[in-house]
């Protein structure tokens, strides 16, 4: 009854202003509108960027680290006084996993684990004539790799499961290619490290967006790049693992490499710098919207004010004829909230349509294959802190008009006339 | 029936801007229920000053005010408010009406407030008071849209839909013309007649006061006659 009242006055007042009213509405709208699409296209793009590394990196990387042993003989000795041997160099020892089928199996019981893809990595040398460019082979396993780490995505020619079915095939990185001018279907010659000649066919190309890692990178089979090295066909040098959930890399990176005696690296380590850019990039983007909305929040503040002075005597005659300032209060807070309302409403709508509408702008790049327009993100979680800050900034900008109402003295303004 | 509806004990009230200057001096008097009573006096001498203290509106006063025995000494702002809008009907020089609202809808406003009787009641109510004022027809009509004389009278309605105690008027005639100011009379002479409704007017004009049941005069703040 009481709040049907407040509401009767506040809609009378509001109607009576509709212009201000509505260009406070606005504001808010736009603001709200522009905070929706500014967030998610610009988490869209930071998705698109993380997940340029984040879904072809390996959660966990189990590798074999060429360096000095930890403790040197002559600590053994426990010795009390100064030594003088310098100059300690690493082992020769082989880059190779040891036991790779036992850590498999080890893995893939591990119900935290996703899935596991091995992997082999050598230097080699394309031959082009008389110049050999200097590049690396990475052998794995295409069904595995494409099922974990989207090999497939970025397969722009030809097709990825004839690097398994055809022996002695490669795929080419895209820039390698373009420098020895071949075509799917021809045949290259490379120099392994050990300085046999291989001759290999091309069967696609791989374009993973960094232009310089695609000229240097080309992929094979497991067991064809166990061939160039002359290796046995249980030599792996990386164990790649992907886990459910990405945030728990660290610790059981830690884990894997006491429990298997080997080095192991997390995502989050090796590409600290992408997450530090996408966090910046966030903050950036919630810092304008929520500025655009405080400037709306004045804006209504501005036309609440502007409306007391303009209803000074109404207010007065209210407070006589028996409305208490906290009803005068609730009225000035009530019209903010629906100024808040109605145009944040709008605004999730606008801002919407407006993310919907740069999902729809054409966006090729050399650098991204499988994107072909603008990325946006959809998240829920925008449309709620929207809709939450623009209660929360119209509550504030009316609550301070409102409450300078609410302490008007009827007598000061019915004595002024 | 001579019920005390007002009591006013030494009410002494000063102005502190730009210099202390007491405007009320020990004011003491009452009202009875059924009066039809007028304060007069040179424009300064406290009137007005008086008519807000007795309101309830201007609390800053030394003295007591009692409405219906009930000290209004240290209520809250919310409760003032609560028996301005049970107790006390206002009428002042200028009407006071809400524009955005229909005539019938300024008359209903202080009943729904009150919030003693349904929506419905109040409007039926609200009908009858603007009846009694002759207004009828101009209900669903927008409060701008009407003539000073008849502004003023919806302004009476107002003042009358919660049935108070006494209604206050601040000049309720001092901005209209010699037929209005009639008409404005006639109307509060039939309420104190017809209706037992208390009233206390401040005006200027003697011919008004003359014609009131009891006039109070006022000069340099003090009661000089009552």
């Amino acid at each position: 009854m009481k709040y049907q009242l407040i509401f009767k006055l506040s809609k009378a007042l509001l109607l009576a202003r509709v212009k201000q009213t509505s260009v406070a509405a606005i504001g808010v709208t736009f603001s709200i509108m522009m905070f929706i699409a500014l967030l998610s296209f610009m988490t869209g793009l930071n998705d698109l960027l993380d997940g340029l590394v984040v879904n072809r990196t390996p959660h966990v990387r189990l590798y074999n680290e060429l360096k000095p042993a930890l403790t040197q003989p002559v600590d053994k000795l426990k010795l009390k006084s100064y030594h003088f041997i310098h100059s300690v160099k690493p082992k020769a020892s082989k880059t190779e996993l040891y036991n790779v089928a036992s850590i498999s199996t080890e893995l893939s019981r591990d119900p935290r684990v996703l899935g596991i893809s091995p992997r082999i990595t050598t230097p080699i040398f394309y031959n082009i004539g008389n110049t050999n460019l200097s590049g690396v082979i990475n052998g794995l396993d295409v069904v595995k790799e494409s099922e974990l780490f989207s090999f497939s995505d970025y397969v722009v020619e030809g097709k990825e499961l004839d690097l398994k079915n055809v022996p002695n095939s490669i795929i080419l990185g895209k820039g390698v290619a373009e420098k020895m001018l071949v075509t799917v279907g021809d045949v290259i010659s490379i120099t392994t490290p050990n300085g046999e000649q291989f001759s290999l066919k091309v069967v696609g190309f791989f374009q993973s967006g960094l232009l310089d890692l695609d000229k240097v990178q080309s992929y094979a089979s497991v067991s064809t790049t166990q061939k160039l090295i002359g290796a046995s066909n249980d030599y792996i040098t990386d164990l790649q693992v992907k886990l459910k959930n990405i945030l728990l890399a660290p610790a059981l990176a830690k884990e894997y490499a006491k429990r298997f005696e080997l080095d192991a690296i997390d995502i989050q380590t090796a590409n600290s710098q992408f997450e530090t850019g996408s966090s910046v990039r966030t903050i950036i983007s919630y810092a304008v919207g929520i500025t655009l909305l405080i400037v709306a929040g004045f804006g209504i503040y501005n036309i609440l004010n502007m409306m007391i002075y303009e209803k000074m005597d109404s207010i007065a005659i209210m407070k006589a004829t028996g409305f208490s300032g906290r009803d005068v209060r609730y009225v000035f807070i009530t019209i903010a909230l629906s100024i808040g309302l109605v145009g944040g409403l709008l605004g999730l709508l606008f801002g919407y349509g407006l993310s919907a509408l740069i999902d729809q702008i054409p966006f090729n790049t050399m650098a991204l294959p499988t994107i072909k327009t603008y990325p946006i993100n959809y998240s829920f979680k925008f449309y709620l802190i929207g809709a939450i800050f623009s209660v929360i900034t119209t509550y504030l900008a009316g609550y301070f008009p409102s409450r300078k109402a609410s302490r008007i003295d009827p007598v000061v303004i019915i004595r002024g006339k | 029936m001579h019920d005390k509806i007002l009591e006013a004990i030494a009410i002494s009230k000063y102005f502190q801007d730009p210099v202390s200057v007491q405007v009320l001096k020990d004011v003491s008097f009452d009202l009875y229920k059924g009066e039809f009573v007028s304060v007069i006096g040179k424009s300064g001498c406290g009137k007005s000053t008086l008519l807000y203290v007795l309101s309830t509106m201007d609390t800053d006063f030394t003295g007591d005010l009692l409405i219906d025995g009930v000290s209004t000494k240290g209520f809250s702002e919310a409760n003032l408010a609560k028996i301005r809008n049970e107790k006390i009907g206002f009428v002042f020089q200028f009407h006071y009406l809400l524009n955005e609202f229909s005539v019938l809808d300024n008359v209903m406003l202080p009943g729904l407030k009150l919030g003693k009787f349904s929506n419905a009641e109040v409007k039926e109510r609200a009908y009858e008071k603007l009846k009694i004022l002759g207004i009828e027809k101009e209900a669903l009509k927008k409060a701008n849209q009407l003539s000073g004389g008849q502004k003023q009278r919806v302004a009476i309605a107002r003042a009358l839909i919660n049935d108070p105690l006494i209604i206050m008027g601040d000049e309720p005639t001092g901005n209209l013309d010699k037929k209005n100011s009639e008409i404005v009379f006639e109307i509060f002479e039939n309420l104190a007649k017809d209706h037992k409704q208390s009233l206390l007017i401040v005006t200027h004009d003697n011919d008004f006061a003359e014609r009131t049941h009891r006039i109070i005069e006022m000069e340099d703040g003090r009661v000089i006659k009552s």
